[in-house]
């Protein structure tokens, strides 16, 4: 694509990443409402949100503080919650590791679930960007997402409990989680990492602390990497 | 019950800092230096290895329904996979998958 230009680019990142406003709103609005819930000011909730910005892992130790859990017990629990985040790191690396060391400290900070998912399909779609333009998708990407995550954070701690249990908002994470899953179903290696890593997460979702979803993380890459070797072999095989 | 205000802070501040090392370990440490190829296939694997993994037991047992198995939510998440896998497309799916919770709670809720 000639025509392709830093800023077309950009701007195609913000389109990637506009869809999961949907998810960023009720999401954000619900930590702000919970914390608040939790007896959390708002200075507390923001700061959560914009240190943390995760999630999943700011759930994890507000539900673990709030019922009393010992404090490093919690830390660790969200920090295992957001081992995924190194996985990402280190899946992000091969493409922009070439950015400059503040470049690559400001991606960090704002890689997320959602701005990951789709940079690594960008990158792997498109592997004729430039740094410059693989980093012009990125922050793309975050531009509808991180600051909405701020700011529906505030609105959820400011109107807390006036929320109606009837949205069940709770199943905006996995619902989320789920269409973005959909679409990286790409090749049969891909679909066997999901199942392994799906039954491994049921069977030892009994570990403390949600090592669980190590163990089904590590069993998933190990199985897709496996699966590639074979389909690889048998290709060659036929050939 | 209530938090300690400097338990808190402490977790809020560790995790802040603990998390951002954990982006920061490959893409800031590891930088442009290659990396082995068998590293590479398994990091190819990584968001289809653990996003599952970590939905997979909020399907199954839902925290709002006390961690039992809800139909609803289970039609929603199966509507949400299939339309996202058929539909390459995920805004798409988060709406269907919102219909039909949103449906079956009207419907069984």
């Amino acid at each position: 694509m000639p025509t392709q230009t830093t800023k077309s680019i950009y701007w195609q990142g913000v389109r990637d990443g506009a869809p999961f406003i949907l998810v960023i709103v009720p999401f954000s609005l619900l930590f702000g409402v919970v914390a608040t819930e939790a007896g959390l000011n708002v200075l507390e909730t923001m700061s959560f949100s914009v240190l943390v910005i995760a999630g999943a892992a700011q759930f994890t130790a507000l539900q673990l503080l709030g019922d009393g859990a010992p404090t490093l017990i919690a830390l660790v629990s969200a920090l295992a919650v957001n081992l995924r985040m190194a996985m990402y790191s280190a899946s992000l690396t091969p493409w922009i590791g070439e950015a400059t060391l503040g470049q690559r400290a400001i991606a960090a900070y704002f890689t997320v679930d959602q701005s990951y998912a789709c940079a690594i399909v960008a990158f792997e779609q498109n592997p004729g960007w430039s740094i410059r333009q693989r980093l012009a998708y990125f922050f793309g990407v975050v531009t509808p997402i991180c600051p909405l995550w701020y700011l529906f954070t505030l609105i959820g701690a400011l109107v807390g409990t006036s929320i109606p249990q009837g949205l069940a908002l709770d199943f905006a994470l996995p619902i989320t989680f789920l269409a973005m899953i959909g679409p990286m179903l790409r090749t049969p290696a891909h679909v066997l990492a999901a199942l392994i890593s799906v039954v491994t997460a049921l069977v030892f979702a009994f570990l403390p602390y949600n090592l669980g979803l190590l163990v089904a993380g590590v069993a998933g890459m190990m199985t897709g990497a496996q699966a590639e070797l074979w389909i690889e072999q048998r290709k060659a095989a036929r050939q | 019950m209530s938090i300690d205000t400097a338990d808190l802070w402490f977790v809020i501040i560790a995790l802040g800092l603990g998390s951002f090392g954990l982006r920061f370990v490959f893409t800031g440490l590891v930088g442009n230096r290659p990396l082995p190829p068998w590293l590479l296939r398994h990091l190819r694997y990584t968001a289809v290895a653990v996003l599952p993994g970590l939905v997979a037991p909020l399907v199954v047992w839902p925290a709002a329904t006390g961690g039992s198995l809800d139909a609803p939510r289970m039609a929603a998440a199966l509507v949400t996979l299939a339309a996202g896998y058929f539909l390459r497309n995920v805004i798409v799916a988060i709406v269907l998958g919102g219909l039909t919770l949103y449906g079956g709670l009207a419907l069984f809720g």
